[in-house]
């Protein structure tokens, strides 16, 4: 349709003369009369509103594809898997198996597309989410997915490291990060959080490359299969029985480190991947 | 472009660079300085996205300046600032993910840093729409460039890097160079612009002057240093 066809449509449209005589109206009264502040505030809100939900929407897309991207990026990461060239979505299908498993049980679930489970918002529907009750919700996430989803990366056959997803509150908002164990299921690899939104330069260092790598090689359970891996106020003293436990507090963010301690001690609990992490260790 | 610029319009464009540039010698929009410029490309980015909403929430409010009631003036600009800003940050969201995750709250601060809602209250409300998107221009890219030679300065000591490619090869690394961990941090951006100031004010004097000897006559009766 040329300018000059949508231009005739419009005049002769009953509406928009209608809306034209209106908008002539308006525009002629005192600005600060009070049919005019309301519509034009009604105007300007109408305008902007569609203009942030059209880049909103025509964008949105292309933000999906960035964050699965990314995560796969904070997945092979975490895994020691990521070199500077490395390309993201060929690593990532060949070196890392997804599977799903049942969290109270630990058993593998089958038959259900890996790719296209989300856990964020499995854990947000009724039908696929467990309510925790209050004493149990120490990481402050107040329900979880009955289904989870965990990474393995395997070599010739053997599980060489298990990768958990974890959240929980830190001071601000929630963290969403991922856990990797070797395949004893005791031993922290490494740790990365891909979502989280604490103070930068304070609990924001949660992604200090410096504080992640001083995860390498701490256990989690204690001879009593508790999981009591945490972080303390301060510099650990390697010297000391138990520092194998102790991870450095963050600086400046007490609460952000309780939040740390508290989502990794849920998540490595019998509420957590505790059953799974047993099975691995009989099964392999 | 010289061509289609008067001389008037080009002066707004060019003066806010240094004449009269908003981080230097007004003091505006110190807080997102301090917090993005730890590395260029973050800095590249911040600049490029605060230039664009200063320029277009002036050229938009500018030409509706003589139908905002007086009543709700604020709350206009306000509302077209914010809409620019959710914008360029769904923008950022989709083609710079990484960076935009490191600029996270920076960029929906844009809203209040004061450089956007001065200009829109100092000069769109009073002029035409070009010259508006022009004075924005002009006012965005000032920031820029301060942004960008504190940033230059913080990677550059702070890291051994310039855009992330090694300049100084770390003594980590196997290099000579110990990096300034001081400059990873945001009080080291006030150090730099403090100097950057300074020496504005040392090669154009008259910026010193005007604005001094202004505040000394009201408070104290008499001009003088400090």
């Amino acid at each position: 349709m040329s300018k000059d066809k949508i231009k005739e449509r419009l005049d002769n449209c009953k509406y928009y003369q209608k809306f034209d005589a209106y908008k002539t109206k308006v525009l002629a009264l005192a600005n600060d009369s009070l049919e005019k502040t309301i519509a034009i505030a009604f105007a300007l809100c109408f305008v902007c509103a569609i203009l942030v939900s059209f880049a909103a929407v025509a964008l949105r897309p292309l933000q999906i594809e960035n964050k699965m991207m990314d995560m796969k990026k904070n997945i092979l990461d975490v895994a020691g898997l990521l070199e500077d060239d490395t390309d993201i979505h060929q690593a990532f299908a060949s070196q890392v198996e997804e599977r799903l498993i049942n969290i109270e049980t630990g058993e593998y679930v089958d038959g259900m597309d890996v790719a296209l489970y989300d856990q964020r918002k499995a854990a947000k529907d009724p039908a696929q989410n467990i309510i925790l009750k209050r004493e149990q919700d120490i990481a402050s996430i107040k329900k979880k997915a009955k289904i989870a989803k965990v990474y393995l990366i395997k070599n010739a056959g053997v599980i060489e490291s298990i990768i958990l997803p974890m959240h929980g509150y830190g001071l601000w908002s929630t963290m969403y990060g991922f856990l990797a164990l070797e395949a004893d299921g005791q031993t922290v690899k490494s740790i990365n959080f891909y979502d989280q939104a604490e103070t930068p330069g304070l609990g924001g260092e949660v992604v200090n490359p410096n504080w992640r790598a001083l995860w390498n090689g701490k256990k989690v359970y204690n001879e009593t299969g508790e999981p009591v891996l945490k972080l303390i106020k301060g510099v650990v003293d390697t010297n000391k029985a138990g520092s194998e436990f102790q991870v450095d507090g963050l600086a400046g963010a007490t609460l952000t480190s309780n939040g740390v301690s508290n989502l990794v001690k849920y998540w490595m609990s019998a509420e957590g991947f505790a059953p799974y992490l047993d099975k691995i260790r009989k099964e392999g | 472009m010289s061509a289609i610029l008067n001389s008037e319009t080009k002066k707004v464009l060019t003066d806010p660079l240094v004449n009269d540039n908003p981080i230097t010698l007004q003091v505006l929009g110190i807080c997102s300085a301090l917090a993005v410029t730890s590395q260029v490309s973050t800095s590249l980015i911040m600049a490029l996205a605060l230039t664009s909403v200063t320029a277009c929430s002036s050229a938009a409010i500018s030409s509706i300046r003589n139908h905002i009631p007086g009543s709700i003036r604020i709350i206009v600009q306000m509302t077209i600032i914010a809409s620019l800003v959710i914008v360029v940050d769904q923008v950022l969201k989709a083609f710079v993910y990484d960076i935009s995750k490191q600029l996270s709250v920076f960029v929906g601060l844009i809203i209040t840093n004061c450089i956007v809602m001065g200009r829109a209250e100092a000069y769109a409300m009073k002029n035409p729409p070009f010259e508006s998107f022009m004075d924005g221009m002009g006012n965005g890219l000032g920031y820029s460039l301060i942004l960008i030679i504190v940033a230059f300065f913080r990677e550059l000591f702070g890291s051994g890097k310039l855009l992330g490619i090694e300049i100084f090869p770390l003594i980590k690394d196997g290099g000579w160079y110990d990096p300034n961990g001081l400059m990873l941090l945001p009080p080291s951006a006030f150090f730099i612009i403090g100097i950057i100031i300074w020496s504005f004010r040392r090669w154009k004097p008259e910026q010193n002057e005007t604005a001094d000897f202004k505040i000394m006559a009201i408070s104290h009766g008499e001009g003088g240093h400090h």
